[in-house]
């Protein structure tokens, strides 16, 4: 617990300070700017024009696909770092261990790829 | 007083100040000359002179830069989400910044030199979409939004080819201590036998920083500025530095995972001689004007390219020489079963904790 705390402790000092400059510099400029909004200054950037509808809008539904894509692939990577580390230890059992892991996960990549998950036009 | 500082709380404190602020002064400083940097190279590839005015060849430029960035009125959008919207450059600057706590400078200097550096990267790296995302949804506006929209989806595709690269150095080192990974090129860099990834790596870079050829999201032909539409003053000037500070940190990520960090090139005298600090810092450089000049070279990439490029060219490449790796090693027994740092703690741990409750190293 000793050393945990005398080791994690710099890192919460470096993010106070961080969060110091950053709010010093948003605040500053607050504080520094001379503030004069009137409706046309503060209305949303189009070109030239009344904004025709709401900005939040339906998308593409491809950024779901790529978030949910990014979610099973960055929890793999998760799941690699321990077992990268611990190989050595582990040998050729946990080697085959996690290539039968990841032939898994190729196989939804390989189908994923087959259905078009993966094309933009 | 050293033991002032070594052996009280409240000394320990200040010293960690001190040491936090040894950090962020030359990162702001480094930030600021990397804007004219930028600026000077650009001009010189186009055969211009670049800013030349503000000072000696234009050495002040930022600085007037940013004092005129201040004195800004800070334009508040009346459909934005107000609290949102400011919270969006706050914490871009911040999660910028406070990577730079686990970065080793030299053999053991770093403000935290922990057990899990590399993991710590790569989770405040990760948290960077939010500030992104939250400055697209909160404008209020179609081209934030986009724009957003687009840079989420940019940062996390490279993201994974960028943890299956970090995955491939960790099998060669054998642990997660970022210091440890830079004594493990000792006898060569990661550049060499890994090159492949060293490449995919430098390029998923360029993708995570949103630089050119991958500055889709703030595309000025087609979103006008992207995400940060809608922001003035200095809270563009945030999103403005914490984009140049993750550029510096990616620098950095590549110097310590593949450009051996601190070490010299080749550990015989005249090399030796120059502290660590200026070999990390010289590194870096390096790879800052590999940014520059990749940006004034290459045009810009179309959405279908780049994603195909994340998902079906780097996911399946660092994937696969991943594997390769871990079979090579493997196979000629080349694993790593303990580290320097491992065969430290190993030895701290015989020896009575007195010992244990050593000063932070960061005072070098």
């Amino acid at each position: 617990m000793h050393t945990l705390l005398t080791d994690y402790f710099p890192i919460l000092v470096f993010i106070v300070i961080a969060a110091g400059v950053s709010g010093a510099m948003l605040g500053g400029s607050l504080l520094a700017g001379w503030q004069k909004p009137y409706p046309e200054k503060v209305s949303a950037y189009e070109c030239g024009f009344e904004a025709f509808d709401d900005a939040r809008r339906r998308f593409d539904v491809r950024f779901y696909l790529v978030s949910i894509l990014f979610i099973i692939f960055d929890l793999e990577v998760a799941f690699l770092f321990p077992w990268a580390i611990s190989l050595g230890h582990i040998g050729m059992f946990g080697f085959l261990s996690m290539l039968a892991f990841l032939g898994v996960l190729t196989v939804g990549f390989v189908y994923e790829w087959c259905k078009g998950a993966l094309d933009w036009e | 007083m050293s033991h002032f500082f070594l052996h009280t709380t409240l000394g320990l404190v200040i010293l960690t100040v001190l040491e936090c602020l040894a950090i962020l002064v030359p990162l702001l400083m480094g930030v600021a000359y990397l804007v004219l940097a930028e600026r000077k190279v650009l001009g010189a590839i186009q055969l211009r002179k670049g800013p030349n005015v503000v000072g000696p060849f234009g050495m002040f430029q930022t600085f007037a830069d940013a004092i005129k960035m201040m004195t800004k009125e800070t334009v508040i959008p009346s459909g934005a989400n107000r609290v949102l919207f400011l919270v969006a450059p706050f914490l871009t600057f911040l999660l910028a910044m406070i990577a730079w706590a686990v970065i080793p400078t030299n053999n053991g200097w770093a403000i935290a030199d922990i057990n899990v550096g590399v993991l710590y990267l790569f989770a405040v790296s990760s948290l960077g979409v939010y500030g992104i995302i939250i400055a697209g949804w909160a404008s209020n506006s179609k081209y934030a939004f986009m724009g957003g929209l687009r840079s989420a989806a940019q940062m996390v595709s490279y993201e994974v080819s960028l943890g299956l690269v970090i995955v491939c150095v960790l099998l060669v080192v054998g642990s997660l201590n970022l210091n440890d990974i830079i004594l493990a090129q000792r006898h060569v860099w990661f550049c060499l036998p890994l090159l492949p990834m060293f490449v995919v790596f430098f390029i998923s870079a360029l993708a995570e920083t949103n630089r050119a050829p991958f500055d889709l999201p703030e595309g000025e032909s087609e979103l006008v500025a992207g995400f940060f539409v809608e922001y003035s003053s200095l809270a563009f000037g945030l999103f403005f530095l914490g984009e140049y500070m993750n550029m510096i940190l990616m620098s950095a990520m590549t110097s310590i995972l593949f450009l051996g960090g601190w070490l010299p090139p080749v550990g015989i005298a005249p090399f030796t001689w120059i502290p660590g600090p200026i070999w990390l810092i010289a590194k870096i450089c390096f790879v800052l004007f590999m940014f520059i000049w990749v940006r004034a070279t290459f045009p810009r990439y179309r959405y279908d390219q780049l994603m195909r490029l994340g998902w079906k060219v780097f996911l399946p490449l660092s994937l696969g020489w991943m594997v390769l790796t871990a079979g090579f090693l493997l196979a000629t027994g080349l694993l790593p079963t303990t580290t320097p740092h491992a065969a430290a703690i190993a030895a701290s741990a015989q020896t009575p904790p007195a010992v244990e409750a050593a000063p932070s190293e960061g005072a070098g």
